[in-house]
């Protein structure tokens, strides 16, 4: 049921979905938003892809197992918990960079954290959707 | 002191690259580990022996009140130097006795683990440092008794003695921990001054108790010790070094350490001298009706432990003297028989006494140690044997309770056994003549006789000169365990009195007794006939129903039925939520005071409970979940209104995630079905009334608490000035409760492996059922 509307639209859906999921996880923060939603999102955004062009065809965009995105994100995660100790702080203390950034605010350990958590739930949601629709009986 | 702990540990580790290399001649170099740890702790003997006390401390979990404190006392002393002395023999030993065994590297690697679990267990100052050893030493010599891992004997052994051994750690862990809780210390020095506060304490009673039980798995007292001669599957220097000196004395350590805490009470010492005194005669007759040489000796030994027990529970000087005497007499005798047990075993192939005979004749030395090990064990004059034997009776002739009389016949009826008894194992082997095919026997390695002779002389030697291994080894042992300065007077000859009368008496009719006992098969076998009355039975028929009670248990709430584990949960959380609501007090449900219905909230009412509708009625699937995900999507909606973006943002990408996994799984589902009978669609009809009808109430009651807003206006205060975060919700999520995302996370990735595992799984046709 490949549906040529859908197809069209996913094309900008896809790059808008994406862009608007790093929003989210970047604003975290300061506004509504963060990791868990903007991993969502863009999860949301690769299924919407594959279903009006076929899981092979995300995967294929995605170029590797949504699997291998997990350790990614689950390592990011981990360093920035344990950043501060190579400082001499207890761990899952915020560091921070000095100076104010455009867009983003000000980037310490807590953003890497929100990234890793952005990547594991993009990891996980794809993983358990894509391995179902993979498996054929 | 630290490092004499670690070392062992470290050893044992070396074995895991390094383990192949042991297995040549190099294997002499692992005997240097308890040589080393031996010398040491004679080094600090004389320093200790006038009274010192070395005590060192490192700092290892400070908040939760556990340091590696260690102490080096008299009592501490006494262990340490056992341990490691026997240790030594045991190694020698061990290398000649398991050469070439495949798994010989193992056996020292496990060997090395409990030699420095018992060494941590008896200088810990800390009861729970204590008890982490005490589990080690437990784990390791399930390890060691199961060495054998082909034989399911053995295997079966080693669980039991686990499994006993295990149990009573639970309660002592239980026992240490409310011991703690009372004083106030984890600190055996410190417990030892609030000893008032203990033993006057509303919960002296359950400690103790909880204490007692993990003494006596663990020094297999009745009716605990059927996992000592089931041990004894184990190799010999296993055997040896397990029984005589370390891991059954473990539960002796135990009360004698904290006999200056708890003891000196009528609980404390009645519960100690019955079951020790039941112990002691129950196992020392058991042992007359043995053949098996190492079966002598296990009940021989739990006959020991039950004197030993006995003697704390007595708990006069003279008892404590005698017991501190009597564990190194029965720990220098014991190893030393074991050590013979298996040298026959290696040489004659059988350790049946029935069938032994006239061995002096090609074993010679060690046919000497035999007869030595024996005469202490018999406690003839001029042997160290004889001052334990004498220190008993000392103690039970002058108990200060009405009964000394019943008391000392106890302990002369059971000496008398364990004297014939040593006779059967130390001289039965080797008198009378040589069947023929025992004569090509050789004597075996040097390594293998010299332990056992060296153990045996030594308890001659140390019978030669009383005073001075009494001053060195004991007397401090006994300040420690008795808590005050108590002058030993040890000497070879006491002159004529009642106690020497007893000694000639419990020798000539333990002679008798051996003269006349014949080693019989068949008295093994009307053992047997009581086999349905004894704790081992009782032990595995509760084994069963265990079993039995599992099985049933998980049939029944883990079937495997979706249905069935939400029925569980949702059951479990109304009671839950019910029980709490009653305790609650009066349930005021009252409706003056909510806010007004806008226009919005019902709207989003009529949606939902159209959309609930849809689903109890429809016939398809798709329409289910479509109106499922129409409930998700109104709840949403809720928390739009009520300003909370977070969470509606959240709910609204999870809903349209679920929505997608559900037509996923659609397609592979059989047709839609109701398998459900009316009654039980009637029953989670009221589950279901319940569960809302529940919630509703405690919607209702929480809107007339008063509001608790502490927690949220600390996150509220901070989020900003510590973190750096205007979003609160997030702030919390990746800062001030990080870590629970961080594992949070895991979790997820966790629940994604195995989804991705179990749907990629591809058996093979000979692997599917």
């Amino acid at each position: 049921m490949r549906s040529s509307i859908l197809q069209t639209a996913t094309r900008y859906l896809l790059p808008i979905l994406l862009l608007f999921s790093i929003f989210l996880l970047l604003r975290g923060h300061y506004y509504p938003g963060g990791g868990f939603v903007g991993g969502l999102v863009a999860s949301i955004a690769f299924v919407l892809h594959s279903f009006a062009n076929g899981t092979d065809a995300t995967m294929k965009l995605l170029g590797r197992k949504p699997l291998s995105l997990i350790p990614i994100g689950l390592a990011i995660a981990t360093l920035s918990v344990l950043m501060p100790v190579i400082f001499g702080l207890p761990p899952m203390t915020g560091l921070w960079l000095k100076g104010n950034f455009p867009i983003v605010g000000s980037i310490g350990t807590a953003l890497t954290f929100d990234l890793g958590v952005y990547l594991v739930v993009i990891g996980v949601v794809l993983t358990i959707l894509f391995t179902i629709s993979l498996t054929d009986d | 002191m630290l490092l004499t702990v670690l070392a062992g540990l470290i050893v044992a580790i070396f074995f895991v690259p390094f383990g192949k290399t042991f297995k040549s001649g190099l294997s002499i170099v692992l005997t240097a580990l308890p040589i080393g740890i031996f010398s040491y702790y004679l080094t600090h003997l004389p320093s200790i022996s006038l009274g010192k006390e070395i005590f060192q401390s490192t700092s290892w979990v400070p908040s939760l009140g556990i340091n590696l404190d260690f102490r080096l006392d008299g009592l501490s002393l006494l262990f340490a130097l056992l341990i490691s002395g026997i240790g030594i023999a045991v190694y020698f030993y061990a290398r000649t006795y398991l050469k070439g065994h495949a798994y010989f590297d193992r056996f020292f690697a496990y060997l090395s683990l409990f030699m420095a679990a018992m060494l941590g267990m008896v200088l810990a100052d800390n009861i729970l440092l204590l008890f982490i050893f005490w589990e080690l030493t437990s784990i390791s010599s399930f390890f060691l008794i199961g060495f054998n891992n082909t034989s399911p004997d053995s295997r079966k052994s080693a669980l039991t003695a686990l499994s006993v051994t295990g149990l009573g750690g639970f309660f002592l862990l239980a026992g240490l921990i409310l011991l703690g809780d009372v004083a106030g210390t984890y600190n055996i020095s410190a417990l030892i001054h609030a000893r008032g506060l203990i033993v006057n304490h509303g919960q002296y009673p359950l400690i103790l108790t909880l204490l007692f039980i993990g003494a006596f798995t663990k020094s297999a007292q009745f009716p605990f010790h059927f996992w000592l001669p089931g041990a004894m599957k184990a190799p010999t220097p296993v055997s040896a070094y397990l029984h005589s000196a370390t891991m059954v004395k473990a539960g002796i350590y135990l009360l004698a350490r904290f006999n200056p805490i708890l003891g000196g009470t009528n609980a404390w010492s009645y519960t100690l001298m019955i079951v020790g005194g039941f112990t002691m005669l129950y196992a020392a007759i058991h042992a007359l009706l043995r053949t098996d040489l190492k079966s002598i000796l296990a009940y021989s030994t739990i006959s020991a432990l039950g004197i030993l027990t006995f003697l704390i529970g007595l708990g006069t000087a003279d008892a404590i003297i005698a017991a501190s005497v009597f564990i190194l007499v029965h720990a220098l005798y014991k190893a030393s028989l074991f050590l013979i047990t298996g040298i026959i075993d290696h040489a004659a192939h059988t350790r049946d006494i029935s069938l032994l005979s006239g061995l002096r004749k090609v074993l010679l030395p060690v046919a000497i140690a035999g007869f030595l090990a024996a005469c202490s064990s018999a406690g003839l004059p001029f042997t160290f044997g004889f001052i334990g034997k004498d220190l008993i009776y000392e103690a039970t002739l002058h108990a200060n309770s009405s009964w000394k009389l019943g008391l000392t016949t106890l302990a002369v009826l059971t000496n008398i056994c364990l004297v014939a008894a040593g006779f059967m194992a130390g001289i039965k082997p080797f008198t009378g003549s040589l069947p023929i095919h025992y004569q090509t026997i050789r004597l075996p390695y040097i390594s293998m006789w010299l332990p056992p002779l060296t153990l045996a002389v030594l308890g001659v030697l140390f019978g030669l000169m009383p005073d001075t291994v009494g001053n060195l080894f004991a007397e401090k042992a006994v300040l420690a365990m008795l808590g005050t300065e108590t002058k030993l007077n040890l000497k070879i000859w006491h002159g004529f009195n009642t106690v020497l009368l007893l000694s000639l008496l419990t020798i000539v009719t333990g002679a008798v007794l051996y003269r006349f006992n014949k080693p019989i098969k068949g008295k093994t076998l009307w053992l047997l006939k009581f086999k349905n009355f004894s704790p081992e039975f009782i032990f595995k028929k509760i084994t069963v129903t265990v079993f039995k009670f599992s099985e049933w248990y998980t049939q029944k709430f883990h079937n495997g039925y979706l249905r069935s584990y939400h029925l569980q949960i949702i059951l479990f959380a109304e009671a839950l939520l019910a029980y709490k609501l009653w305790l609650s007090g009066p349930i005021d449900i009252n409706f003056y005071g909510l806010a007004m219905l806008s226009v919005y909230e019902v709207a989003i009412a009529i949606l939902l409970i159209g959309a609930l509708i849809i689903i109890l009625t429809t016939r398809t699937r798709l329409t289910a979940v479509v109106s499922m995900s129409v409930i998700g999507y109104c709840i949403c909606l809720m928390f739009v209104f009520y300003s909370a973006p977070d969470l509606a943002m959240t709910q609204f990408t999870i809903d349209t995630l679920t929505t997608v996994l559900f037509v996923l799984v659609l397609y592979k589902l059989p047709p839609f079905l109701n398998l459900g009978t009316k009654k039980e669609r009637y029953r989670d009809m009221a589950i279901a009334l319940g569960f809302g009808l529940i919630l509703c109430m405690v919607a209702l009651q929480v809107h007339h608490e008063p509001i608790e807003t502490a927690t949220s206006d600390f996150y509220g205060d901070y989020a900003y000035t510590e973190a750096k975060g205007k979003n609160v919700v997030n702030v919390i999520l990746v800062d001030f409760r990080g870590m629970d995302t961080l594992f949070e996370t895991v979790a997820l990735s966790i629940a994604a492996i195995g989804v991705y595992n179990l749907l990629r799984l591809r058996l093979k046709p000979t692997e599917k059922e």
